[in-house]
Order: structure tokens, then sequence, then C-alpha cells
């Protein structure tokens, strides 16, 4: 007979996890932790729409539909929260940052990705370039839940997970590295999970 | 209401840490809509960081970020803050 209590996944240790796929700090969940920084927002879709702003030659807008119409990709990746949890193996879909961005024509190398309820986080534009970022708007086979950042958030997976924001409404090009929500206030500029960039100084 | 919205009792122990005095009971006005409440009756939600948000009108009225040794707080959101010391 099996045992009537059981303890319950805690997560494992990193020894227990493939080696080169958690970087160091970090312990693996199988479950979807939700941290947020404000009220989830309900954007009707009809009122939604992605804008490239900033450091551009004009104006680039989609509506919802006008996204959902781009060439979306599915991909599997590992996330890795600062607060030290990852994630192994999370599928997406979403339309790659390359696609949005093809044709525009900017002097920017940095980007401060905007959100409904006031986020906003920075990433260099080569970190959003190249195969390495989407705008996602579904998880595991389903339309991306709001408390997740649903309609459609970031994903950046190569980076901290707060680098991936939730709600995203757009991004403002910059030729400076303006700091975003968290980056003003403690965290890292940057946030490589291999290079354990958590805070300030590290 | 957010289900994953705390009140400001959630960050009590960090924030008497900081000020060495009991902060729930300290009276913040937002920086937005000019509301004032006790720091234990404001919107607290835990995201890389924990928010601090005016239960009136959403404002940020404090970041506040602990990590090992060091804390970081912005307060830019916040109007005033009356301590009783």
């Amino acid at each position: 007979m099996p045992p009537i209590i059981s303890r319950g996944f805690k997560g494992r240790r990193r020894d227990d996890a493939p080696p080169d796929r958690v970087p160091p700090g970090q312990y693996v969940t199988n479950d979807f932790p939700v941290l947020s920084a404000g009220p989830t927002p309900h954007t009707p879709l009809d009122q939604w729409d992605f804008a490239i702003v900033g450091e551009v030659d004009e104006l680039h807008r989609w509506t919802w539909e006008e996204l959902r119409a781009l060439p979306s990709e599915s991909v599997t990746v590992d996330i890795h929260c600062v607060t030290k949890w990852s994630k192994l193996d999370t599928a997406w879909e979403g339309v790659s940052i390359d696609t949005l961005l093809d044709g525009i024509e900017t002097s920017a190398e940095y980007a401060v990705a905007f959100c409904d309820g006031g986020y906003t986080t920075n990433l260099p534009l080569e970190d959003l370039t190249g195969g390495k970022a989407w705008v996602s708007f579904g998880y595991g086979g389903e339309p991306l839940e709001p408390e997740h950042g649903g309609p459609a958030r970031l994903l950046v997976p190569h980076l901290y997970f707060w680098k991936s924001a939730k709600w995203v409404r757009g991004l403002r090009l910059t030729t400076a590295d303006e700091p975003g929500f968290w980056e003003q206030n403690g965290y890292h500029l940057y946030g490589d999970p291999w290079r354990e960039q958590r805070y300030w100084g590290d | 209401m957010d289900a994953l919205m705390l009140d400001g009792n959630a960050v009590a122990g960090l924030l008497q840490e900081v000020f060495t005095v009991e902060m729930t009971t300290a009276i913040g006005t937002c920086g937005g809509c000019g509301a004032t409440d006790a720091v234990g009756a404001v919107h607290v939600y835990r995201g890389a960081g924990f928010v601090l948000r005016c239960p009136h009108c959403d404002t940020a009225l404090m970041k506040v970020v602990a990590a090992e040794g060091r804390v970081w707080m912005d307060c830019s959101g916040l109007r005033t803050l009356e301590v009783s010391v």
C-alpha cells in the first residue's frame, strides 16, 4: 500500500537536475509560480495593441488580429526566475521579435519593454534579436493565462524572468540603457542567470 | 480584489528592520492621488521584490527589494511618510 502522506514536490537541488541546464543558485520546480508587481490587468483584445516606438522612423503598431496574423513560432525553453526557481522545457507560442523588427530602421542599441499596469524592463536590442526573444501569447498549447501575463508577454528565456515582462504592450527603442521598474531599485541592469547577475554590483 | 494581493502587514518585519520602529501604523500620503493610509492598509504585491500600492489609485508608493545584507527602497510614489517615534 502506498504511503498516505506524500511529502510533495519541493524542488530539486541542482545536483539532481541536468547541471548544464540549471544556473548557479537555482532550484528546479514543476510548478509555475506567479509573481506580480501589481494587479492583473484585463485589457480587452479589441483595445489591445503592440507598438514599437522611440528611436524609429515612424510608429509601428499591430492590433491583436494583426499580431496573430504574423508567422508564429513554437519554442520549448528553460526559464529562470531571480527568486531562485527554474522551470525546464516550458512550451510557448509567440511571434519572434525579429519578425516585428523586420524592415524597421533604428540607431537604437537598447529597448525598454512597456506594459499594461506600468511595468517596464530594459534590454539590449541584441538580446531581443537573433531568435532569442518573442512576444508570446500561448503556453502549454493554451492561450496564455492573465496571471502569467496574458494576453501577451515578452519571452526572453536566456535572461532572468523579470525581463520577460508580463502584459507587454510594446518596445521603446533607446540609444542609452535606461533602467526599468526593478532595475532602478536594486536588480541588475542585464540579468544573466549563468553569471548570477541578480542585484546591483553582481 | 486581486488574488495575489497582500496588505502592508506582509512587509511589517522588513520595514521595521530598516526604520527600527513599528511601521504598519505609519501614515503614507500617495504621490498620485493624495490619499492617506496606514502602511498596514496599503496593497502589497510580490514580484521580484515587494511593491506597495495605493489602495485607491494603484500608484506604486514604494518598491522594496531585500537581498543578502542589503535593502533597496524606492519611495518615489510616496509624497509623505508620517512616522511615530
